[in-house]
């Protein structure tokens, strides 16, 4: 059983009378431990595709399993104890909350979760330490790098510790040394098990995949296996 | 554990944003500020008020002349010269009021003082020997006139301490003659401080016989008031009646509704002057209570720019999994935090301000002010504090909370 499986998605937005098809019938399935990137150019649905994976939006028409099962099924509740506990977010804008600690931050997703509070603390410590910032602990989101704050982002994601990885170019504000550095971590994150879903426009982002599906106005392109793939720095092996 | 959360952050977001956070909440601090300080002083005035009224004694009864208005649009006060000599014979028979003690004639009004070259403007005040055990009086200096000089209209005086200060200074009053509307009186005694007893200041008064006031001051043949004391405070209701009656047969009037004087006691009195001051209260109560609603609409504003600011945080805390309650909770809570602060404000500034006008009747006005911290009041604003950030969080938290995660996380 694949871990997600799409079959003919489709999704329309109807703004002000004019209907706007952002994907057409698009299938696929990403095993465990893949490490899917989604690439096309801007205005190719794969934002629209990634927020349809990652529970954030529903599709108009076709079917999504998770885990087997069809997602349509389930509601507001049940989606968000998904995106609670199956799923981490890595965002191109980080989205971390201001005048908030790094530790704050990481433990963010615990507050909704059913993890008793006294675990909070170290399992945020472990989470920061794994993304090698425990020296940043106590500092807020202004005082850091773009490339440390992408950190406390993926720390974030990673705290309930998910199957599925969702990354939405988390590179894009990132300089290219920043960047490599955060691609690595998530190169080892999969390693380590997390199924990943990057979304990125940069080629050389991509090849850290062992997949690329490229999308072309709404529609599947091409769909291939990585053959030069991107070697990840031992920096941070855990 | 996620409500202590939120308010712990709700409390951040208060320090974050103090400017407006402070603007925020000024309605509601302002509102609740003038509710404790109105409650307060209304509490204060019935003290006061009931304390002024006790100052005569439980067993005394004020007779009125004239109709007792019944109304806002009733002409008080016709029949104003009804109470007159032959009453206080009829009053002072065993047969008619057996339980009556004592009863006194009163009269009164303002008049300037003269002596030498200071003059002074005080309350002329006519009754009888009387008056030293009804209104427990007893001269610091000199002694009071006796039955002898009410009968022989005699031209004595016994003043207040401030009247004294006024035209004596420092010198002797006792045996000196004051003039008051070209009547010459000799001072027979001097009052102790007194201060404000039942409506008269016995400190800026000059107490005379009634019949002296009656002829050479006022030029009238009536009495303003007939003070009558029972025999006991069980009798008091007893007695009233009787003078009722009494009175009723002297005036020959045979409905009850045609009286032409009334019967107050102290207890009627209380009670008529209770009810006045509740009515003022609660009158200045719903007063302030709409500067709580423009607070509480002030509340809603803002919380709706911070819905909006905060758009992307809702997005990202739905994304990590926070439902619709979550956040409907996390800003339900912060307005709740903003109002209750603004309540808390608003409670201490209303005692605060309460404590001190007390202070300041108690100093310069010598007016006796018992003050305590308004606990109900307290409790009951903080109570309204909170429910307005309910009332008027719940639209802006509910905007928040059904926004889309996807819509939200792309908002900019």
């Amino acid at each position: 059983m694949a871990l997600i499986e799409i079959k003919n998605v489709s999704k329309t937005y109807t703004d002000e009378g004019a209907a706007t098809t952002a994907l057409k019938n698009v299938s696929f399935a990403v095993e465990s431990g893949d490490f899917l990137a989604v690439m096309g150019p801007s205005g190719s649905g794969k934002s629209t595709l990634l927020h349809i994976l990652g529970f954030l939006d529903k599709h108009s028409e076709g079917a999504y399993f998770f885990q087997g099962k069809n997602v349509s099924l389930y509601n507001d509740m049940e989606l968000a104890k998904i995106r609670n506990q199956e799923v981490g977010f890595i965002f191109q804008t980080f989205n971390l909350l201001a005048r908030t600690s790094v530790l704050e931050n990481v433990k963010l997703p615990l507050l909704y979760s059913e993890v008793p509070e006294g675990d909070w603390d170290s399992l945020a410590r472990e989470a920061v330490e794994a993304v090698g910032l425990s020296h940043r602990l106590n500092r807020e989101p202004s005082q850091l790098s773009g490339g440390e704050r992408q950190r406390v982002a993926i720390a974030r994601a990673l705290i309930n510790k998910p199957k599925i990885i969702f990354a939405d170019e988390p590179t894009g504000n990132l300089d290219s040394k920043s960047g490599q550095t955060v691609m690595d971590i998530i190169q080892k994150l999969n390693d380590a098990g997390h199924t990943v879903i990057l979304i990125t426009h940069e080629t050389y982002t991509a090849l850290n995949a062992k997949r690329i599906i490229r999308l072309q106005d709404g529609i599947i392109a091409s769909d291939e296996k990585v053959t030069n793939r991107r070697q990840a720095f031992e920096k941070f092996v855990k | 554990m996620l409500l202590t959360y939120h308010f712990k952050n709700a409390l951040t977001g208060l320090k974050t944003n103090k400017t407006r956070s402070f603007l925020t909440i000024l309605g509601i601090v302002i509102g609740i500020t003038a509710i404790i300080l109105v409650m307060s002083l209304g509490a204060g005035a019935q003290n006061f008020i009931l304390s002024q009224v006790q100052g005569l004694g439980t067993k005394t009864i004020a007779v009125i002349p004239g109709r007792q208005p019944k109304g806002p649009s009733d002409a008080a006060q016709i029949f104003s010269d009804s109470l007159k000599e032959k009453d206080l014979v009829e009053l002072k028979k065993k047969s008619n009021v057996p339980n009556l003690a004592k009863v006194m004639p009163v009269v009164f009004g303002g008049e300037t003082s003269l002596y030498e070259n200071n003059t002074y403007r005080l309350t002329v005040f006519g009754g009888t020997e009387l008056i030293s055990s009804i209104f427990d009086l007893a001269p610091a200096e000199g002694q009071f006139f006796t039955e002898d000089e009410v009968k022989s209209r005699a031209n004595v005086a016994v003043i207040g301490s401030k009247v004294k200060e006024e035209l004596f200074g420092a010198g002797e009053a006792v045996g000196q003659k004051i003039r008051i509307k070209n009547l010459n009186l000799r001072v027979i005694g001097v009052l102790p401080k007194k201060g404000q007893v039942s409506f008269f200041n016995f400190d800026e008064i000059v107490i005379l016989p009634y019949t002296t006031a009656q002829e050479y001051i006022f030029g009238i043949k009536y009495f303003h008031r007939l003070i009558v004391e029972a025999d006991g405070e069980k009798n008091i209701d007893t007695v009233a009646e009787d003078v009722r009656l009494t009175l009723r047969n002297a005036h020959g009037v045979s409905d009850p509704d045609k009286d032409d004087f009334f019967v107050q006691t102290q207890a009627d009195l209380a009670a008529r002057l209770g009810a006045i001051t509740t009515a003022l209260t609660l009158f200045l109560v719903a007063m302030a209570s709409i500067s709580l609603f423009v607070g509480g609409v002030g509340i809603m504003n803002i919380m709706l720019v911070a819905v909006t600011e905060r758009t992307r945080e809702i997005g990202l805390r739905k994304s990590i999994g926070a439902t619709n309650n979550d956040i409907l909770t996390q800003f339900l809570i912060e307005a709740t935090a903003l109002t209750v602060l603004g309540g808390i404000i608003g409670v201490l500034l209303g005692a605060g301000l309460s404590l001190f006008i007390g202070q300041m009747l108690q100093r310069f006005a010598a007016v006796p002010w018992p003050w305590s911290f308004p606990w109900l009041g307290a409790l009951l604003g903080i109570a309204v504090a909170a429910s307005i950030g309910l009332i008027f969080g719940i639209y802006p938290a509910r905007h928040a909370s059904q926004k889309s995660p996807m819509e939200a996380l792309r908002y900019e």
